[in-house]
């Protein structure tokens, strides 16, 4: 998909100057008007998404879009909303994403962005384009605009079964068209394209090997690199220098201090010739030794899009003369995200400019770093994010990109660097161990009355209670972590929802009431209700039949615009042996775009969750992970699917939000709610078969952290 | 010594081709499929035999190429992702991994569609719990195992007399 390089990548240059005909060919172009990249670590604001869009002459509509492919089916779904406003078949479309050089501006591919943001952009391109294309046919064959219709890759007359194709409209054309965002589109109720089950385009070359993801990459005159890690997270190097050994034939070492690399015709010579090099380090003190007292004493002070604070009347008050009370401290481990394909990058240069295919969430943010790092001009630095095999939020940035580039550089051929799945697990970064302190009460009549929730170093998406609550203290607090933290599916939505439904459930339990009914008494959002009510019809709720060692629980959550609720069936059979039997999840977040992809989103969501919920975590000593392999860190396989149930909700009436994060967040509390309904246990800590964290005496109050007892 | 001349090179058959290629005790079968072969649809997933990314089929059975020593497939018959189709012709198993949806990232796909394939060679018509028995050592970290099943499950009845084509 490389084309032709421009002059400077257009998203820096002014519109009028970008050589769109030169790169694309004759044909329109619908642009809207693109934000210019922001200041950094400006997340809270995000600007609105670019796009544009090149018809031409083969029929073939290329619509740009900053957004990456990472695996959630986003190509295939912007590419509908395409072909929707221009009344083309999907086949006609092609997404050029993520590719820094002929792509808009774009933050990244996270924090279900790309439907709320990068959707309404290119439908308001595609809708723009298919107004010009009725315009240039009204002028070519002197019609009265009004009485013209897009249909099927033709304009026609109101009608008619037949017009004039799209490529003759634009045949020897070179027409920039500057669309207003505000354009009129297509409502999701009359979508005739979206909306409705297609099968990916590309699924052949999935399925045939033929699909070429970061690390399949072979330009000619591939050479493979490796790099030299710190020992420990947060080691610097002293003095690197070759050993004695003779290197392996054909390899070369780099040496750029602090930079170390080597390079070789396989990645396995390139890690043999790096194997030679005589390191010296100097280790920090380790401070993974009580990571929750590290991170209850080490809070962050600087201002940041990712705290929250909610105070409404007086908790403290609410809670003495509450009816009920529940007083818990919950934890989640650190994290990982384990991509199939771990992190990789190919670098090439051709002169002082750089091309960089690399699988990362943030392409424009790594050309800024590779362009940092390596001192070089933002405009010579290109990043293409091509297939990439999955990224969860574990791929941001462009540490791999810099490496590739440094060594390509220094050997002067193209360089592959590709992490093994130890490297990925070491030097990758986690989803952030938290603490949540809770205090919540609640009345006889099963009101909601007190909540406070503070959590040290989650993060605050789905911190704020859906529940009606007069008073209330919720609030978060940013940590330093003695290991490296990041993004990670759904961020802190698990995590802060896994505490907050699980204490919903100790308060219904406490009143005697049942946990449906608890809830729906103190919901207010109708669109939650409904996901709840439905996911407990679909899963019989309350018609079970008792079963020793069975159990059932539920939970719900919200966060960007998306609605869940779930309901987990578990078998106890023993401490640490427990299957779970049944998840039934209900989802709903605004019109459907691809059906097909959401209900494979919803689904894989729940596996995935599964994980986090029951056996993952990472476990460190010394700023060593200490479980780097796949056969010690475990993730959901086959053996461990449950029945899965989805329902889907659609909402046509409402903007297409995000699906590939939110349908996860209430499974871990689903499940700690049904191993509570089977076993009368009330397990607060992610994993739920993970070892109990101990709790010292210094820290608050711990009242009902019962150690989980067979 | 690596990467040598072939002369006196271990022979086998990938994908009804004989090639030949310099023995070395550490050189997997993935390595020579990926680095000299240029057959990547055979992936890299963890290198210790327990993602499955590299599955392929070996004298009709599945096998882990990251796991094996090239020079004990010496005279084997290799069949990766990319000898499954025939002329541009999906295989059943293929075309309903296509018609299902039964990828995401779509990266532990060759892996999956080899080791489906190799199990319906042996068992036409496997049960659930077959599915689940055979694809267990394969990660989907997408977690998309419902589609994948459903894929199977599809495959075998197009393969059928009488099923779908």
């Amino acid at each position: 998909m490389t084309r032709g390089r421009p002059r400077r990548p257009w998203d820096r240059t002014p519109p009028e100057q970008r050589e769109y005909f030169d790169l694309l060919g004759e044909g329109l172009v619908a642009q809207l008007a693109a934000p210019s990249a922001p200041d950094a670590g400006s997340r809270g604001d995000a600007p609105a998404s670019g796009a544009w869009l090149h018809v031409g002459p083969d029929g073939i509509v290329r619509a740009f879009t900053g957004k990456a492919e990472v695996g959630q089916g986003t190509r295939t779904a912007l590419g509908l909303l395409v072909a929707e406003e221009l009344r083309l078949p999907l086949e006609r479309i092609e997404l050029e994403m993520a590719d820094t050089d002929l792509c808009p501006w774009d933050m990244g591919t996270f924090g279900s962005r790309s439907m709320p943001d990068a959707g309404p952009a290119l439908r308001a391109a595609a809708a723009g384009a298919r107004e010009a294309l009725l315009d240039l046919a009204a002028a070519a064959r002197s019609l009265p605009r009004d009485r013209l219709e897009a249909r099927e890759g033709e304009v026609r007359l109101r009608g008619a079964t037949s017009g004039t194709p799209y490529a003759e409209l634009v045949r020897g054309l070179r027409e920039v068209r500057t669309i207003d965002r505000k354009i009129g589109l297509t409502p999701p109720s009359a979508w005739e394209r979206a909306g409705h089950p297609v099968a990916d385009p590309r699924g052949a070359d999935v399925v045939t090997g033929r699909r070429a993801y970061v690390s399949d990459l072979r330009p000619p005159g591939l050479q493979y690199g490796a790099v030299l890690h710190p020992p420990r997270y947060g080691a610097r190097l002293r003095h690197a220098e070759p050993g004695p050994e003779p290197l392996p034939a054909g390899t070369r070492l780099v040496v750029e201090p602090p930079f170390v690399g080597a390079v070789g015709p396989s990645p396995r010579l390139a890690r043999a010739a790096l194997a030679q090099v005589r390191a010296d380090w100097i280790l920090p003190e380790p401070n993974d030794v009580d990571v929750e007292a590290y991170l209850r004493s080490h809070p962050r002070t600087e201002e940041s899009w990712d705290r929250v604070e909610d105070r409404a009347g007086d908790p403290d008050h609410a809670l003495a003369s509450a009816t009920v009370t529940v007083r818990a401290t919950y934890r989640t481990a650190y994290v990982a995200h384990v991509p199939l394909e771990t992190r990789a990058a190919v670098a090439e240069w051709e002169g002082r400019r750089l091309t960089v295919w690399v699988g990362t969430q943030t392409p424009f943010r790594a050309r800024d770093h590779v362009a940092e790092a390596l001192a070089m001009s933002v405009d010579d630095v290109r990043v293409i994010v091509p297939f990439t095999g999955a990224g969860f939020g574990g791929k941001h940035g462009g540490d791999v990109a810099t490496a590739a580039a440094r060594l390509a550089r220094a050997v002067g051929c193209p360089v592959a660097l590709q992490y093994s799945r130890e490297e990925e697990f070491r030097f990758g970064y986690f989803r952030p161990m938290a603490i949540i302190d809770i205090a919540a009460g609640a009345e006889k009549d099963g009101r909601l009355s007190a909540w406070t929730f503070h959590n040290t170093n989650a993060g605050a998406a789905a911190l704020r209670t859906p529940y009606r609550v007069a008073h209330r203290r919720i609030d978060n607090e940013l940590s330093e972590s003695p290991l490296p933290q990041g993004a990670y599916r759904s961020l802190a939505a698990n995590t802060n929802n896994f505490a907050r439904e699980s204490v919903m459930d100790e308060l219904a339990a406490r009143l005697g009431i049942d946990p449906l009914e608890f809830r729906r008494k103190n919901l207010e959002d109708e669109r939650l209700r409904a996901v709840l009510d439905r996911a407990a019809d679909r899963s019989g709720w309350g018609g079970w039949v008792p079963r020793a060692g069975w159990g059932h629980g539920l939970a719900l959550g919200f966060e960007k615009s998306g609605r869940v609720a779930t309901v987990a069936e578990v078998e106890v059979r023993g401490e640490r042996d427990l299957r779970v039997r049944r998840l039934v999840t209900a989802f709903e977040a605004g019109a459907i775009v691809h059906p097909r992809n959401l209900l494979s989103q919803v689904e894989g969501a729940a596996v995935q969750a599964i994980g986090g919920a029951l056996f993952e975590e990472i476990r460190t000593r010394a700023g060593r992970v200490l479980n780097p392999r796949l056969s010690q860190y475990r993730v959901p396989r086959f053996s461990d699917l449950p029945e899965i149930e989805v329902v889907l909700l659609d909402r046509p009436d409402l903007p297409p939000a995000g699906g590939g994060e939110t349908p996860m967040i209430a499974t871990a509390p689903a499940i700690a709610n049904a191993i509570f309904d089977a076993t009368g246990r009330r397990v607060r800590h992610l994993p739920l078969l993970g070892k109990e964290p101990t709790a010292p005496t210094d820290r608050p109050s711990t009242e009902n952290l019962t150690p989980a007892a067979g | 010594m690596t990467g040598g001349t072939v002369d006196h090179g271990i022979r086998l058959t990938v994908n009804g081709r004989e090639v030949a290629v310099a023995p070395h005790p550490d050189r997997s079968l993935l390595e020579v499929l990926r680095y000299e072969l240029g057959l990547t649809g055979t992936k890299y997933g963890c290198g210790e035999g327990e993602c499955g990314a590299c599955t392929v089929l070996v004298d009709g059975g599945p096998a882990r190429a990251c796991q094996l020593p090239v020079a004990e497939v010496e005279g084997a018959m290799i069949l990766t992702v990319e000898g499954l189709a025939r002329d541009g012709a999906l295989t059943d198993v293929q075309r309903a991994f296509v018609e299902t949806g039964a990828f995401q990232c779509g990266f532990c796909t060759p892996g999956m569609v080899v080791r489906a394939t190799g199990l319906l060679a042996r068992n036409p018509h496997p049960s659930d719990g077959e599915i689940r028995e055979a694809l267990d050592g394969n990660l989907c970290r997408c977690g998309g195992y419902t589609r994948i099943r459903e894929a199977v499950r599809r495959a075998a009845e197009a393969a059928a007399p009488g099923g779908s084509p």
